[in-house]
């Protein structure tokens, strides 16, 4: 977990200063989140080139400024219904291992400020495929947003290193 | 004025400790990759001592020795031959040549400043 | 010792290790000339050198043995004869495996190290052995001295320089100098022996010092500061405590180098350069930092000179300036494709530009590309090693010819190179060449010849490996392929198809051979090595005569002709080079075979069809295809297949993009490229994608197909 060493200051602006910023998005109709620092880019979702054989998760490839960059379909990532990719999604790129990575989510929400003590530990209630993708969990406007852990989600052996 | 060296010599790992040990100790170092552009260096750098390794393509150490001293340049400056032989032989033909004395490799620090000490007077 | 001196040092040996091959190779090849002789002695010589100067013991034994070898050579004392040399060739790779060993830690085979020993002090006469002896008096204050004997003694020192002392620069008043720092000295100038001017010989030495030294230092380092004057004076050195050891000493010191004596004629004449009288004055124990001047800056520090201008560049930026020159391209085929759009009367001025910014990018792109191509040498100096140790192993003889060395490849390609031709020539040796005795009887020289060729073929580079050998043995290859259920056993196979069933994965005969030819690796991975850097290999062989490997490259990496189509609503593109033919099909042409095979009929012949959709998954393979486009490829077991796609749209230069990193291996998938409009297309691997395909025992379906007609 992320969360900085405590400092109890009682004043509100270093407070201010001790919270982190996500960026928050839903994928088949959950709210997920990701440190906004993770994220190199949101685009909107336009067709992406079918790479064969690939798995389920795995949508294609697409141009990022003369990178070929991996697509995948995070909601198929987690284990739920796959995404029907349109024009209303996004893409959120991410840069894993230095190499940018896009993923595919419904619609982005808003970005929200986290104060790192109010982030708990994922309760054993979600499935188990999800789960290992999730670091922690937080309660926004009392909704639940999990934590993306970037790293399980795309971890470097998926890179396919040759 | 430092003590100019002149090295000749074609390893570049032999002028590279040659290098650092001169430089080090505070010589002027010069280097060449081979007797002939030794010879043809010899003027322009005007050293107060050379070094040189006697096997190297175009022209060796003991060619080197012989144009220094020839006629030609009449050099008059100590000239230490870097031999890894410590045959006599070898010795004796470079003095012949007229060379002022040997630096048998491998050498060290202190044992190449002596040696240098020895022919010019200076430790730097 | 500074670490990146050593890093220098085997930065060098690897030069010179080059050097002394090439050399060798030369020798091996009936060059006897002396400047390759010494060459290789010096570079023999050199390693020896540097590694003395880094303690490594093992290399310098064995490089001085070699060395010594060489010099016996150098002067003609040993003929350069086929064993010598074999010799020599064997030492050169082991000097080059204790190189190694030494930089990067391991060991060698002993065994191995004892026999080249061995058999290099075979050549090495007795007296050769007695010419290294440790020199006496060597070194100085730095030398391990013997227990030094704390207490204070007083040497009586004369010196009287011979005139022969003046021609080798022996500076008098140096070596005083150098005395005065082992202590207090005293220094009287002898003239008396001094004649009157007028029977003054001008090359005669008539000066003499007598000296006494006080000093802790014993008798050893008094001797070391004459140690170059030795023999080119009278020196006496007498102490008050040791009288006697002194005599003995300075009669070997004699011994060594001869007696002083007049009767030597100078050779040259050596003038007069005493040291004047002021300087011969009583120098009494001068400060050691005396001398030293305070140092002045100089401008004119050790000047760079190399024997050429070149610059060196880490990889990576050359790598980031190819990756910019191939969006450059991108860039314009995307502005061209924009302007075409544009609903403009005349865009004769604008093409003609966008014709000049094309050619300008594919300048800056050959330029770029050139920096990397390196030529093919090293890389094939190497393999004369491999071939030798190959011979070696298998007790046969062969030798390796190599042409065309400076025809220059990209480096990554010569990089990964290395492996497969490693392999080819191993199985040329192993597999190919014939014992001595069966050569000699087969009427052909009892040393094989393996060729290792490189060239530039049209936009392609050719490595060729030739062997004179016995040649595929075809009926043993088809049994082997039978009894592994790699082709039925009633296949009628061509030659060609037999020599190509080497390919095959499952196929090595490996097992049953030797240990040489690599364990259980067969001629699949050299394929699929050569297909990964988008090449293709060919065998040719014809009995009794020897086999030919052809492998053909792409000249650049980066860059490949395509024909851009369409397939299952995705565009992709597949390598011009692979494509025969391409035609628009019809019903007519389809025949089916069987449950799902279909063929395509071509003039006559009947092709076997690969659904290329069907083989990358986007599509189900149903019986009923549309007949549209058919790509004729030929695969590199000389196999035909029509690669069955929508529709073709143009050919043109794309720029490659590796999946490396972006996603695994997928089969049928060679890499990616960015097409005009910014897509990404998947360049197509036509060899992969046949295998790939549900007809993909295309090679029985054509043959039975064969013999359907025959009958």
């Amino acid at each position: 977990m992320q969360s900085q060493a405590e400092v109890k200051i009682g004043d509100q602006e270093v407070k201010h200063a001790q919270q982190s910023e996500f960026v928050s998005f839903t994928v088949a109709g959950q709210a997920f989140c990701l440190k906004i620092t993770q994220i190199r880019e949101i685009r909107r979702w336009s067709p992406v080139t079918i790479l064969p054989h690939a798995p389920v998760d795995v949508l294609g490839v697409m141009n990022l400024r003369g990178a070929v960059i991996p697509i995948y379909d995070l909601s198929a990532r987690f284990g739920l219904q796959q995404t029907e990719a349109s024009e209303r999604n996004v893409v959120i790129v991410v840069a894993v291992a230095g190499k940018p990575v896009g993923l595919l989510a419904e619609s982005v929400s808003e970005i929200i400020s986290i104060n790192p003590e109010d982030i708990q530990d994922t309760p054993q209630v979600d499935s188990r495929h999800t789960m290992e993708y999730i670091q922690g969990i937080i309660s926004h406007d009392d909704t639940m947003v999990r934590i993306i852990n970037l790293d399980a989600v795309i971890s470097v052996p998926e890179q396919g290193l040759s | 004025m430092k003590t100019k060296v002149l090295a000749i010599d074609d390893s570049r790992t032999i002028r590279n400790l040659l290098a650092a040990t001169l430089e080090e100790a505070g010589f002027d170092y010069h280097c060449a990759v081979d007797g002939r552009e030794g010879v043809d260096m010899y003027s322009d750098v005007a050293p107060d001592v050379v070094i040189t390794d006697i096997n190297m393509p175009n022209l060796d150490g003991f060619g080197v020795i012989e144009e220094l001293r020839g006629n030609g340049i009449n050099s008059k400056v100590p000239i230490l031959v870097l031999t890894t032989e410590s045959a006599p032989e070898m010795k004796a033909r470079a003095r012949d040549a007229g060379a002022t004395g040997w630096i048998t490799k491998p050498f060290d620090d202190q044992s190449l400043i002596f040696a240098l000490k020895r022919v010019t007077g200076a430790a730097a | 010792m500074s670490g990146s001196i050593q890093d220098t040092f085997f930065e060098e040996c690897e030069e010179l290790l080059e050097a002394m091959d090439e050399g060798l190779t030369a020798v091996e090849g009936g060059d006897h000339d002396p400047e390759v002789v010494n060459a290789i002695f010096r570079a023999v010589h050199s390693i020896k050198g540097g590694a003395g100067a880094f303690g490594l013991d093992e290399l310098v034994a064995f490089a001085h043995k070699f060395e010594t070898v060489f010099d016996e050579v150098r002067s003609n004392k040993l003929q350069l004869d086929p064993k010598l040399i074999q010799l020599l060739l064997r030492s050169s790779d082991h000097l080059s495996d204790l190189v190694s060993v030494a930089r990067d830690g391991g060991s060698t085979d002993e065994e191995h190290h004892g026999v080249l020993i061995a058999g290099l002090e075979e050549y090495i006469g007795e007296e050769e052995e007695d010419l290294t002896f440790e020199p006496m008096g060597l070194g100085g204050p730095s030398m391990p001295l013997p227990i030094a004997d704390e207490s204070e003694k007083t040497y009586q020192i004369r010196f009287h320089p011979l005139k022969e002392m003046f021609g080798t620069g022996n500076e008098p008043f140096f070596l005083f100098q150098a005395l005065s720092e082992l202590g207090p000295l005293k220094v009287e100038l002898d003239e008396s022996e001094l004649p009157g001017f007028d029977s003054m010989a001008m090359d005669e030495s008539y000066l003499a010092w007598n000296m006494t030294l006080t000093t802790t230092e014993p008798k050893s380092s008094v001797e070391a500061i004459f140690e170059f004057v030795e023999g080119l004076c009278e020196l006496e050195i007498s102490s008050d405590k040791d009288g006697e050891e002194e005599a003995a000493a300075l009669a070997a010191l004699n011994a060594a180098f001869g007696s002083p004596g007049d009767s030597t004629e100078p050779e040259t004449p050596a003038p007069f350069d005493s040291p004047a009288p002021a300087e011969a004055a009583p120098v009494t124990s001068p400060e050691p930092t005396e001398k030293v001047e305070a140092a002045k800056p100089e401008s004119n520090k050790s000047e760079q000179r190399g024997p050429k201008p070149t610059l060196r560049v880490d990889l990576e930026r050359v790598d980031r300036l190819i990756n910019a020159v191939g969006e450059l391209i991108i860039n314009h085929s995307m502005l061209a494709q924009q302007i075409a759009n544009l609903d403009v009367a005349d865009l004769r001025d604008v093409e003609t530009e966008l014709e000049g910014f094309k050619n300008l990018a594919r300048d800056i792109q050959e330029g770029v590309m050139s920096i990397r191509a390196q030529p093919v040498k090293p890389l094939f100096q190497r393999m004369a090693r491999i071939v030798r140790e190959a011979s070696s192993a298998t007790q046969k003889s062969a030798k390796l010819v190599t042409e065309g060395e400076n025809t220059e490849v990209d480096k990554t390609v010569i990089e990964r190179l290395s492996d497969p031709l490693t392999h080819i020539l191993r199985n040329a040796v192993d597999h190919g060449v014939e014992k001595p005795e069966a050569r000699e009887e087969a009427g052909k020289n009892r040393v094989g010849n393996i060729r290792l060729s490189a060239s530039h073929r049209s936009g392609s580079v050719c490595i060729e490996i030739r062997d004179d050998g016995a040649g595929v043995n075809r009926p043993r290859v088809k049994q082997i392929a039978i009894e592994k259920g790699l082709i039925p056993e009633n296949a009628e196979l061509t030659d060609s198809e037999i020599d190509n069933l080497l390919f095959l994965p499952g196929f090595s005969t490996a097992k049953e051979v030797s240990n040489l030819s690599g364990r259980g690796v067969g001629m699949d991975v050299v394929k699929n090595a050569v297909s990964a850097l988008g090449g293709r290999i060919n065998i040719s062989s014809t009995p009794g005569k020897g086999s030919t490997f052809t492998i053909i490259l792409p000249l650049t990496l980066a860059v490949m002709d395509g024909m851009v189509v369409s397939v299952a609503d995705q565009t992709m593109v597949v390598p011009i080079t692979s494509i025969i033919e391409t035609m628009r099909g019809s019903d007519e042409m389809i025949n089916s075979l069987g449950a799902d095979g279909t063929l395509l009929s071509i003039r006559g012949n009947f092709v076997p069809i690969c659904d290329v959709a069907g083989a990358l998954g986007l599509r189900k393979p149903d019986g009923d295809q549309p007949p549209g486009v058919y790509l004729l490829v030929e695969t590199e077991t000389g196999q035909r297949s029509a690669l069955a796609v929508d529709d073709i749209h143009d050919q043109r230069q794309v720029v490659i993009k590796s999946l490396d990193g972006v996603c695994g291996n997928i089969p049928g998938v060679a890499a990616a490229t960015i097409l005009g409009d910014g897509k990404i297309a998947m360049i197509l691997d036509p060899e992969s994608i046949i295998a790939a395909s549900p007809n993909s025992a295309t090679f029985d379906t054509e043959r039975r197909m064969s013999n359907a007609i025959a009958s």
